[in-house]
C-alpha cells in the first residue's frame, strides 16, 4: 500500500486574485524558522489622486503577460537579496476605498535583505506588471491612470482634456 | 490564414471596442500596425509612450513578426 506524501501546495510567487487578498494566509505561508525578518506591503486603495476625489477604482490584468513578468520579478529579488521567501499578489476587478490593491511578503534571515527586497519587488511590479487602473471619480467621471487625454466617451464631454500623470 | 492577432486591453480596448482583431500578414513592422491601428480607433497615446508585447512577452519594435503571431500594445502600466 502506497503511503500518501502530502506535499503542501507552494503558492506561486506571483499571482492575481479576483477576491480579496488574504493577508493572514499568505503571511503565514512565509513562516520559516530560519527567518529573522518577515516584511510585508499592502496597497490600498485611497480616497484621492492627483487631487481629485476617487469613490471606486477598478484593475485590470493582461493575465499571461502579468503572470510572466511578475514570476521574473520574484526571481530577481530572490537572485539579488538573501531571501527565504517571497510572494506577492495583485487585485484584479472593482475595489472600494480601503480595500488592498496589491500585498507584497519576503521572509529573510535579516532584516535589511527583508526591507530591500520588498520594496524592490512593489517598485518592479508597479513599473513593469501590465495591470492597469481605471479611477472612477467624485465628479461622475472615469479615466485610465496614465493616460492622459484619453477621456472615455460617455463620460466626459468637451472642454479640454484633462491633465492626469500616471504616479509610477 | 496569414493574419497577426491583435489584442487590447485598458484604454486600448475601451477605445477600440473590441478585445481582438486580425490584421493581415503583409509584412508590417509593428510601428505600422500600432500607426494603423492608432489612427483607425483613434488611440489618443503615441508610439512612444507604449510598449509592445508578441505572444505573451515584451518585444521590442523592430522585432520580426511571424503569421499567427499576437500582439499585444501595452499603455502605460498603472498597477499598485
Amino acid at each position: 500500500m502506497e503511503i500518501p506524501v502530502l506535499v503542501p501546495a507552494l503558492p506561486a510567487a506571483f499571482s492575481l486574485a479576483t477576491e480579496d487578498i488574504d493577508a493572514v494566509t499568505l503571511r503565514a505561508a512565509l513562516e520559516n524558522r530560519a527567518a529573522g525578518a518577515c516584511v510585508t506591503f499592502e496597497g490600498i486603495v485611497r480616497d484621492h489622486n492627483d487631487g481629485r476625489a476617487v469613490d471606486r477604482l477598478e484593475y485590470e490584468a493582461y493575465p499571461a503577460l502579468a503572470l510572466r513578468e511578475g514570476e521574473a520579478i520574484m526571481a530577481e529579488a530572490r537572485a539579488r537579496f538573501n531571501l527565504l521567501g517571497a510572494l506577492c499578489v495583485h487585485r484584479t476587478g472593482a475595489l472600494e476605498i480601503g480595500g488592498m490593491a496589491v500585498w507584497v511578503g519576503v521572509s529573510a534571515a535579516h532584516r535589511g535583505a527583508a526591507f530591500d527586497a520588498c520594496r524592490y519587488i512593489i517598485d518592479e511590479v508597479k513599473h513593469r506588471v501590465p495591470i492597469w487602473k481605471r479611477e472612477f471619480y467624485a465628479d461622475g467621471t472615469v479615466e485610465w491612470v496614465g493616460c492622459a487625454g484619453c477621456a472615455e466617451e460617455g463620460h466626459q464631454h468637451g472642454g479640454p482634456h484633462s491633465i492626469t500623470t500616471s504616479q509610477q | 490564414m496569414s493574419a497577426i492577432t491583435i489584442e487590447y486591453f485598458a484604454v486600448f480596448r475601451a477605445q477600440a471596442k473590441r478585445a481582438s482583431e486580425d490584421v493581415p500578414f503583409d509584412g508590417s513592422s509593428l510601428t505600422e500596425i500600432f500607426e494603423s491601428a492608432r489612427i483607425r480607433h483613434g488611440f489618443a497615446l503615441s508610439r512612444d509612450s507604449v510598449h509592445v508585447a508578441v505572444n505573451d512577452a515584451y518585444a521590442s519594435w523592430d522585432a520580426v513578426l511571424n503569421p499567427g503571431d499576437r500582439v499585444v500594445f501595452i499603455p502605460p502600466v498603472s498597477g499598485g
